[in-house]
This record gives C-alpha cells, structure tokens and sequence, in this order.
C-alpha cells in the first residue's frame, strides 16, 4: 500500500455526543462497552510542507469543541481496542472530495482530483472486550465491500505508533487497449461469452454481458454481412448495455403466448393510457408520457409535474447506503433530465424488507465470509441513504412507506421517486420538447470517471471477493449533484443554452449518447477527451461506467463558451467530447483512430423480437376457517403493533420534508403524529393548487392471485388519493414492477395477470400511466446457516404510485378526528373475503410471507368505487368531511385507530351499522381488506347534507367522536367486543419501532 | 430608506435560499440570491445590501462538520468585506446551516476581542443527542429582553427545526456573557409553555439551556437552528388541518399568512 505524507487526526476536546449515542447503541446490541471515542482521520498525499499541513489541520476541526494532531497517533487514555474504518480503493469519498476543495481554496494550491485525500474514523473503545469482541463490533460498524477495517490491541497500537500511514489508492495495471473479439464461435462458446463475457488474455471473463443465444446471432450476422468484421470489445460492451434487460425491458416488450404481440407494455400498460386520453379528450392532461426520463402531466397554466419511481434493490442488497443513496440521487437526475429541465419538488420512498428483529444467516456461497448483512443492517442503511441523499440534495422526502415480508431476506426492494416542476414555456420555448441537433457538442457535466458500478447490476460475489481494487459499488455524492442540478435547472435551462439534456444512468455514456443521438441521426466521440478519476481505465469501461453525477448535453457551437464558462463559476466540471451528427452510425475514437463505428439502427432495434411462453393458471384457495377470537381487545393492540401497521416515525423524522417550505399534509399527521398513507404538497408557493402523493402495494396477496393483487394496489392507490381531496378528473398512474425468477413461465403468467388488471382499473378510473419500471429477477441463490443451497424470490411485488392534482390545498383533508360529538362514517361495502390480509396472517400465528396464505382477495368494483370516490370529493369541495382516512391495509379497525390516535380522542362505534356484502363476523368487519372503503368524520351539524350527498352510495354510520379517550367498539349482536382508550391503542401503534 | 435589499448566499449545497428569498420579498425586501463564487468575485456589491442571508442547506454536504467549510471559505476570501458589510448599519440572519456557518465564522455570538470581527468561533453547534437528522416542529419562547432585532414583539413562535447537527455548545465563560446579555434570543419551549429544560422531543438536538438562536449584542446579527421560512404561510403549519376546523366553527376568519413571517417582517421593518 502507498503512504501519506501528513496524518491528520481530529478529536473532541471534551465529550462526543457520537461516541456516547454508539455506545448506547453498541451496549443494545450486547456489547459491554463503557466507554467510546472517535477521531477523524485525512490522510494527505500531497507535497506540501508541515507547517501548511498544520494549516489544513485547523480548518478541519470544529474551534471549540475539537482538536487536532499531526503524524502524531491520539490516544484517549483508557481503551482496549482502536478499529479504524476507512473505504477501500475506489470507493467514492465525499468527504474526501470537501476537504481537497477546502485545502486547494486555502493554500491556493491544486490538489490531485483523486489521490491527495483520503479519509477514516477511528474507534477507541473500552470495556471488557476480548479480540473476538472487537471483531464482531468491527462487523456492526462496517461494511467489507466498501470499507477496510484495522483493528489493534492498546498495545499494539502503542507499540505501533498508532494506525499507521497507509493509502487505498486505486492502481490497475491493466493495459488499457481495444482488442477485437472473435464471435464466429460455437453454440456453446457463444453462450459462454454472452453468460460470463468476454475473455481477456489470462483466460478470466470480465463479467456478464447478459446477451442471449438469439441476441449473439444477431450481432454475428450483423458483423459478418454488414461490417465484414470482427466486433471490438467496446463495441460488444455497448450493445450488450443497449440491450440489456434493465435499458430495453425485453421481458416487457416481448411477444407472450398466443394473444400478446409486441408485449405487455405495449397491450396492457401504453394502450391504457392512449385510450384514456383519447376517452378524456380535452380533459387530457398528460403532457409528455412513455417517451422522456420521466412522465409529465399539466400542473397549471404555466407549469408540469414530471413523476418517476425507480428501484434499486441488488446494489442495496449489497451496500444498503450506497445502493439507496445512489438510487435516490439517481432518480433525481432523471427529474434534472425530464424536459430540458425540472426542479425536483418531492421524494418518495418504499422499503420491502425481511424482519429486522430476526436475522436469518445467509451465505452468498460455501463461506462464512459471504454472509448477508443482518436484516436489521440492511434496513438501517437503506433507511440512512434516502436521508443523506434526500436532505442533503434539498428536496423534501414526504411521502413513503415500509413494508415487511420474509421474502425480502435475500433480496431487499428499495423504490425510490421523485417529483418535478417545470416551466411549459420558457423564452418562446416548449420545455418538453428536447432535440439534440446535428453540430450540436457533447458535453459531459459533473463527476468523473472511474470504474464504479461496471457491469452494474450483474455483479457477483466472486468479483467483489478478488480484491478487485475498484469496486463495483457506487456511493452516490449528492453535493456534486446539487451543484450541477442548480447550475442546469436554476441558470442554463433558463438561458437557452442547450438543446437537449439527459441523464447518465445504466450503461453509462453508451447509452445516454446513443439514446439522444437518436435525436439528431448519430454520434462522434473523442474518448481521451473524457475526464477520468485515475489512469488506467480500458477504452470500453470508460464508455460503459456509471460513475454517478453525470449528465450530458447537446449544445451548439454559438452557446459552448457562454455554458462551459457558467458550469465553471458553479464548480461544476464540464466537458465537450465530441458531436451529435445526421450520419446514421455512431463512432467513437481513441486519439484520432476509431474504436467503434456502428450503424445506430441496429444498436437501438437490432434486437431480436422474444417470444415468451406462460403457463400461470389460478389456484382455488380454500377459505381459512378459524373461529372469532375472544379477547378483541388484545387483537386489536397486537395488530397495531404489527411491523406493516405500526407506526414508522422514526423514518418519517429524519426525513426533510420541509424544505422548500412546499409541505400541505405532512408525514405525521395530528397530535399524534400518525403516518398517514397520503401527502399533499404546494409546488408553486404563489398558487394554491398542489399535489397529492400516495401509492398502493400489497405484496401478500400475489401468490393468491396476482390479478386481484394489482386492482387492490390501484384502488388503494386512488382512493387514497381522493381521501386527502384529490379529483377523479386528475390522478395518474406509475407502475414498478419488481418480479422474481423472470424465465420461469409460471411467474410470466403471473406478470401477465398483473399486467392486464393494470389495462382494466386504469382505464376503469380513467387513471393513466405516465411511467414505470420493471426489475424482473429479484431472487437470491445461495446458503442457509447449515450451507444448504437456497433460493428465495420476492413475493411479485407491483408498486402502483399516484399522483393527484387538487385546485385548493387549503381543502386537503388529514386523517385525525377533530372534535368530541363528531360523527363517524363507513363508506363503501364491506366483504368477509381475508385472503392475504394482515389480519389473517396475524390470526394463523406467521409473520407475512412465510408461507402462501390461505383465500381469497377482496373484489374490486371499480364502477361502484368511482360512484362513490365522487361523491366523497363532491363532499371535500362543500367542506362536509372533518377527518377522512381510506382503508386500507388492516382494514376499518386499523384506519379508525389511526384517526383516534392522530386526533388523541376516542371513538365509539357499532359494528352492525357497517353496511355489508354477505353474513361478515365482527373481527372480520373490524379487519378486512375490503377495497373501495373511506372512513370519515362528520360535524352533527352537516349531518343532513352529507347523508343526502352520499345518497345512492353504501355508507353507515358506525358511532362518534367520544368526549374523553374512550374507544368502544360494539359488535352486531350489541355486545362491547373492544373497550380500551386512546392512550393504550398510542403506546401500541408506537411500541414496536420505538427503539429505532 | 423604505425598501431594503437582501443578499441570499447559494451554491455548494445551501438548499433553502429559494423560500427564504420568498419570505423576505412577502416582507417587503428586495431581495437577490448569490452564488457564493459569484460574491467572492465581486465583493463590492455587498455596498448594495442592506440585510446578509446565510440560508439553510448542506452547504459542502457536512463534511467535517456542519457549516465548517463554507465558513472556511469566507475566512479564505472574504472576511474584511463582511466586517465591512457588518460595520454598516445592516442585518445579518443565519438559519439552519447558515447558523452553524456563522457560530464558525464567530459573528455570533460575537462577544470577544471587543466585538471586533475576527472570525474566531466561539461556540459550537455539535451532533443532535439523539445522532439522528430531526424533522418536527417545535415551540420557541423569546427573550424579550434580548436586543435581536428580528424578534421584536414575538412572544412565541411555532416553527420547524431539520438538522442534525443544532446541539448547542459554549463553553462556561461564553454561556455566562450569553446569559447576562440576553443573547440566547429564542429558546425551545415544553408542552406547558415553559423551557423545554432538555428535555426530546422539545429540545430536539439536547442544545445547551434549550438555545434555539442566538444574536449578538447589537442585536443586528442573528443565527437561528428553526426554519421560520418553512413557516410564513397558514398552511405550512403541521396542526393547520385541526386549527383550521376549530375557527370554521367558531365562525372566526381563517389567515393567510403564520408565525415565521414575524421574523422577516421584523428584519425589513428595521429600515423604516
């Protein structure tokens, strides 16, 4: 390993609010630790003199509280292990890239972009501890795909001298030329080189290009009858990245069966939202759909709101931090990139994840070094990268949710999304409309290049565990971001200086040049004149990185200087590599001689067309017969502290969802602070019209039938949108499939079953679909604890996003019961169907997704639904409703807790005023699933005139606001089933997470 | 003078300057947001402001401690102008990471070497007690003793805190002539309307004395944890929904505008 010049370690003088909140922590996790400090560590690798490196040191602590040392190890006293954690090679260092800027800006130097410094923690701790001890806190505090870990007894850290002065800079000794790949091989070799890449001189692969038998043909044919040569290796690289699963949706567009031609996408999801628009016809109101990074609806006059939801589950999986922080900085440069701009305005989130109070070893392979992260890691890492990125980028994250099933063991699912505001017209010029132009400059924006997330999503174990220097994980860096979303959003769109923009995501520069040279014709690229993060780098990796933080732009000759000279004073880096051209083929080159030359028909619709066959038949479940338990009361605490109903504050607060002051109906509603299902925010702090967020998913009922599964999920994910005030006229639609075991027929058949309800209840509500995405192998193969080989699938999970525009935000409806006397409401009917409810998953003793549950699901009648959608937002225009919750997950019961203890009073309701569809038992009125259900509180006063509103509609009403905390609930036969307060459904709903 | 003119710093993470240059405008101000390079290359137009705004944000993303580096880059490049800026009858607030930035800076508290602005810290602001970023809303009770210019006739404000690093830290001396001159202008309040006295949610980072913003005894400079910008409007607030039910009821009028507008209101009305 290299050495630094200069350590610096920064310490507190006096105490460490972090060391004594890890301690507590360590201490939780039963670990005897009595006492913690920490120090930060820079490490200089510059040629700079002693005293300047005393300079740096005292700009790098705090004045007050902290202290520092140079080439001089801290010793706190008192401790029995020293661990530091610091990256390994090629890991992006945030904090490293602040304190090189710090330091150029205080010694007017210029330091090298990426090997001058580098950063660590160390841990002193002291407490009984054996080395065995110190390793297993070691594995609590890192993580060994990203992180080094040194961990040194007191007295070998004496003795020592301390850490030590070792550096992870990246070396590759690899030589980084083109080489021509031979492809006129036998079936088997094709498929080799497709399943495992392609072979450099030692013989090893360089990892997947996940193309297929018919696909490889395609690219011979191409190559021996058009080009009369062999490919180079970049440009196999860049086909395969084209055609991958994860840009071309190939399962989506794929002919299924006898009756899908052109794909599901195209019959189920687009043919939904060309027929609703044609249906609304002036009423439309999508402005730009299916065709941009993002989908975009009319907002007002003179703005769109773009939506996107995104997934990134295997690198989470891996990296909980950094998979989620690059996910959620990911998708907001698909906003930066909708248009020729858009200011993100909201986050979302969505976290699927196994029991984190469980951990359930997994192995990678046949050893112990391969295991998982605990349930618990991955779940506080994915939880703390939406934060870092969210908050640190600016833009508020108020809408989200959690959900937890065992099958999320091997593979967690982290939805990530965002909302933007654009301008339609700036200038004379239609914001939608992008076109990169013949002439028009490549430009690169932001960040460097380095071999982050090569290969991205096919990463396997073996790669990660050979020491390969840089990994393949990305650690997103929001400051670089929001530097260059500001400079582009906030300055250059609006001065007209480019002519189309687009984000840098999967495959790199591969795809974002040929995708927007689809614009103009084709491409020329100069590959040495892009900016790299150390030397190196093979030709084909630098056009396929996703180093992260990038955008490129087409920019005409006449705006380059006046551009290039704004990113420059905004500290953003920018870049011109080449140009968009009208010549119909793409061509890259390495200092004058060209590298890759393709014909960019075949790159884009090269592509064999699939043809997939499915085999799904819907099972008949049989009902599951249980008799109605007899203490209610403890049902009812035990089902609010179920991990999928219980409160999820401890998110929701280290979340921003102020910023930007746009906040209407926040995450915490009430009181009581209570998670509602649905957010209301003000985009456009001079208007008073906002948007509803909310989303719908119920993973449990997929087995059962996944047909059923997706119109839950879009009933829920209207209604909710109509329960904070939202119109039928104008919710849309976003769909995130994230599938498992994809080439298996029977899980295509459930795909396709999923598929055409989305057809049916879109265009049944005249909700259309915008955007979506789809992330179609969510499995885990692998070891269980006794290295029996295991392969775990995700439930087949739809995510169904809305977004719903209101004309008045100060109509928004929250869900807490307001006012003693106030009347209670049911609307919509209730049925006894349970199958896949949290109810019955509770009752037969499992934790949601052990096994297939029993059942069947609630049916959606969409017509009778939408009847009584509009009355109920007729009723928020006329200011009727004083509370109004849609039931969902855990049914009437759930929702009436969440109302009472938002609102901190009690309710008294009678179970027979539910109005119902057949013979339902009490527990089964109290927790059914049943669709198409709101639960509203109404003023004595109104009574009248709401009653007469939702006339023709099934609604009861079920009780009253009480006077004090009182919660009664009476069952059909007049006996009370349920009599306990406020208070105790409070302690029970915040109980399970409250450690967190 | 009438109408004074706000300079709101930007670039390099700071995040909230968009809705603070909104309040200050609805105020009354004119208002301009800067990017912090394009300030270091001209300075002098710093002649044209009357009010300094450091807003909110991540500016350099935390890194090596809240508001540090931004505060490193003023002491780089500009620390004469900004002692000149202050020198003139002007205003200066810090909310959020502009308030860390300017306990680094040492404009606030600002009470040694004679008042003189040296640009050496004086206090810290350090990790919340809970090491965790807060989002929630919080009630502030004012010194009206204290000499801030921007709370003058506020009692109470509800507002929302989002940070993690507003743990408030000075040590004995500082804390006495903090105390003595009423400096700690805006403290968080508990549910009976007293001092949080320490005590999570209230005080939601563990802050010295429950000290929320903090002036400097001209009463001209101020640095705030809470986020008065993120509520100006009705609206904004997070009992708004329940407020607004009860005056419907009572048949009062239901206002446009809520608590964190009183501070902007206060910084532009000084120049009248």
């Amino acid at each position: 390993m290299e050495k630094a010049k200069f350590r610096i370690e920064v310490y507190y003088k006096s105490s460490d609010p972090r060391g004594q909140t890890l301690r507590r922590r360590l201490t939780m996790l039963g670990f005897g630790v009595d006492a913690l400090f920490i120090t930060d560590n820079y490490l200089i690798n510059a040629d700079i003199s002693i005293e300047d490196a005393g300079r740096c040191a005292a700009i790098l602590k705090q004045p007050v509280t902290q202290d520092f040392l140079v080439n001089s190890p801290y010793d706190p006293g008192d401790f029995d292990y020293a661990l530091e954690i610091g990256f390994l090679p090629g890991v992006t260092d945030n904090v490293a890239h602040t304190v090189r800027e710090s330091l150029e800006d205080l010694l007017a130097v210029s330091l090298d972009y990426e090997k001058s410094i580098y950063t660590s923690f160390t841990y002193f701790i002291k407490g009984g501890l054996t080395m065995d001890d110190a390793v297993l806190i070691g594995r609590e505090l890192h993580n060994p795909l990203i992180q080094r870990i040194k961990i040194l007894s007191r007295n070998s850290y004496v003795h020592e001298m301390g850490m030590g002065m070792d550096i992870p800079v990246v070396s590759i000794s690899e030589n980084p030329t083109v080489s021509e790949v031979e492809i006129n091989l036998p079936e088997a070799d094709l498929l080799e080189l497709g399943r495992n890449g392609i072979p450099d001189l030692d013989g090893t692969r360089r990892g997947p290009l996940a193309l297929d038998l018919a696909s490889l043909q395609a690219i011979r044919n191409y190559y021996n009858n058009i080009e009369k040569r062999r490919p180079t290796d970049i440009e196999l690289e860049s086909i395969a990245q084209t055609w991958s699963e994860h840009c071309k949706h190939t399962i989506f567009a794929a002919d299924m069966d006898d009756d899908v031609k052109g794909g599901i996408y195209r019959k189920y999801i687009k043919e939904a939202t060309l027929r609703i628009r044609r249906d609304k016809g002036d009423k439309d109101f999508c402005l730009s759909v299916f065709s941009d990074n993002a989908g975009g609806i009319d907002f007002d006059d003179d703005y769109i709101i773009a939506d996107k939801v995104e997934t990134h589950n295997s690198p989470s999986a891996l990296d909980p931090f950094g998979g989620s922080i690059t996910g959620i900085v990911g998708v907001n440069r698909d906003i930066i990139g909708f248009g020729l701009g858009s200011k993100p305005v909201a986050n979302r989130y969505g976290f699927c994840f196994s029991d984190p109070f469980h951990d359930r070893p997994l192995y990678r392979s046949r050893d112990r070094e391969s295991r998982l992260l605990p349930s618990r890691r991955i779940m506080e890492g994915v939880i703390r990268g939406v934060n870092a990125g969210g908050n640190q980028s600016g833009i508020p994250t108020p809408q989200g949710f959690v959900y937890f099933d065992e099958r999320y063991r091997g593979k967690p699912l982290v939805f990530v999304g965002t909302l933007g505001l654009m301008p339609k017209i700036v200038n004379g010029r239609n914001m939608v409309m992008k076109k990169a132009m013949p002439g028009d400059n490549i430009v690169v924006i932001g960040g460097r290049v380095g071999r982050d997330g090569i290969h991205g999503a096919t990463f396997s174990s073996e790669a990660l565990s050979s020491g390969s220097p840089a990994s393949a994980v990305q650690i997103g860096d929001p400051i670089t971001q929001k530097k260059l979303s500001d400079a582009v959003v906030k300055e250059a769109r609006d001065l007209g200086l480019y002519n189309s923009i687009t984000d840098n995501g999967a495959g790199g520069l591969s795809c974002s040049v040929a995708e927007m040279a689809r614009e103009s014709g084709g491409f020329e690229v100069d590959l040495e004149k892009i900016p790299l993060k150390y030397p190196g780098l093979s030709p084909w990796q630098i056009w396929v990185s996703e180093s992260q933080e990038r955008m490129t732009l087409s920019i005409p000759d006449v705006n380059l200087g006046k551009f290039l000279s704004l990113m420059n004073r905004r500290g953003v880096h920018g870049v011109s590599i080449g140009r968009f051209n009208g010549s119909d083929r793409g061509t890259v080159r390495l200092n004058g001689e060209v590298i890759f030359s393709l014909d960019m028909k075949f790159l884009h619709d090269g592509l064999p067309q699939k043809h997939l066959k499915t085999t799904y038949i819907k099972r008949e479940n049989p009902e599951h017969v249980f008799p109605q338990p007899g203490d209610m009361n403890g049902i009812y605490g035990e089902m609010l502290e179920r991990m999928n109903l219980c409160s999820y504050e401890f998110i929701s607060t280290q979340y921003d969802h102020e910023v930007q002051g746009n906040s209407v109906i926040k995450p915490l509603q009430g009181k009581g602070r209570v998670n509602g299902n649905v957010s209301v925010i003000r985009p456009v702090a001079g208007s008073m019209k906002g948007v509803i967020l909310s989303q719908g998913l119920y993973p449990s009922y997929s087995e059962i039938d996944p047909y059923g599964m997706a119109a839950c999920s879009i009933d829920t994910a209207v209604r909710n949108v109509i329960s904070a005030g939202g119109t039928m006229e104008k919710i849309a639609l976003l769909d995130n499939f994230c599938w498992c075991d994809s080439n298996n027929p029977e899980r295509l058949g459930q795909l396709k079953e999923a598929a055409s309800a989305c057809y049916d209840y879109s265009v049944a509500y005249g909700t259309p679909f915008i955007s979506g995405k789809d992330s179609m192998f969510n499995d885990f193969k692998g070891y269980d604890s006794g290295f029996n080989e295991v392969f775990i699938s995700v439930p087949p999970t739809l995510l169904i996003s809305s977004l719903g525009i209101m004309e008045d935000i100060s109509l928004a409806v929250s869900i807490d019961i307001k006012f003693s006397g106030d009347l209670i409401y049911i609307l919509g009917l209730t049925g006894s169907r349970i199958g896949g409810s949290e109810y019955l998953a509770h009752v037969s003793g499992k934790a949601v997704g052990i096994e297939p549950l029993t059942g069947n699901l609630p049916e959606v009648d969409a017509a009778l639904n939408a009847k009584l959608y509009r009355a109920y937002e007729k009723g928020v225009r006329m200011g009727l409703i004083s509370s109004g919750i849609s039931i969902e997950r855990g049914g009437l019961g759930i929702a009436a807790a969440k109302s009472s203890v938002a609102g901190m009073l009690g309710f008294s309701i009678d179970l027979s005023k539910a109005p119902v569809k057949d013979d339902v038992r009490d527990d089964i009125i109290l927790f059914s699933e049943s669709q198409g259900r709101l639960l509203v509180t109404v003023d004595p006063v109104k009574q009248g005139d709401f009653e007469s509103l939702m006339k023709g509609n099934s609604f009861g009403l079920l009780g009253h606001v009480s006077a004090g905390g009182r919660v009664e609930v009476f069952g059909r036969d007049g006996k009370l089933i349920i009599d306990t307060d406020v208070r105790r459904l409070s302690d029970a709903y915040r109980k399970t997470f409250r450690e967190f | 003078m009438a109408r004074p003119e706000t300079l709101v710093l930007a670039g390099y993470g700071i995040n909230c300057e968009e809705e603070t240059a909104h309040a200050f405008e609805l105020a009354g101000s004119g208002t301009r947001i800067v990017h912090i390079n394009d300030l270091i290359a001209d300075k002098k137009m710093l002649r044209n402001f009357n009010i300094f705004v450091f807003p909110g944000g991540f500016s350099y993303g935390d890194d090596t401690g809240s508001g540090l580096a931004l505060a490193n880059r003023i002491k780089n490049n500009m620390l004469d102008d900004l002692a000149a800026f202050i020198d003139r009858d002007t205003l200066m607030l810090g909310i959020c990471n502009g308030f860390q930035v300017m306990v680094n800076i040492g404009v606030v508290p600002g009470l040694l070497n004679a008042g003189l602005f040296t640009g050496n810290a004086e206090a810290a602001l350090e990790h919340n007690n809970t090491n965790r970023y807060q989002c929630r809303w919080v009630d502030l009770l004012v010194d009206t003793k204290s000499p801030s210019v921007f709370t003058r006739g506020i009692e109470r404000l509800h507002v929302p805190v989002a940070h993690g690093e507003g743990n408030f830290f000075a040590p004995a001396g500082i804390m006495k002539a903090i105390d003595e001159g009423s400096l700690a202008c805006m403290k968080y309040a508990g549910p009976a309307g007293g001092p949080a006295d320490g005590e999570f949610p209230y005080n939601p980072n563990g802050s010295m004395n429950d000290i929320a913003a903090l002036s400097d005894r001209s009463g001209r400079i101020m640095g705030m944890m809470p986020h008065p910008e993120r509520g100006i409007a009705f609206t904004q607030r997070d009992d708004w929904p329940r407020l607004k039910a009860e005056m419907e009821r009572r048949g009062s009028a239901i206002p446009v505008f809520s608590d964190g507008m009183e501070i902007f209101r206060n910084g532009v009305n000084y120049f009248k």
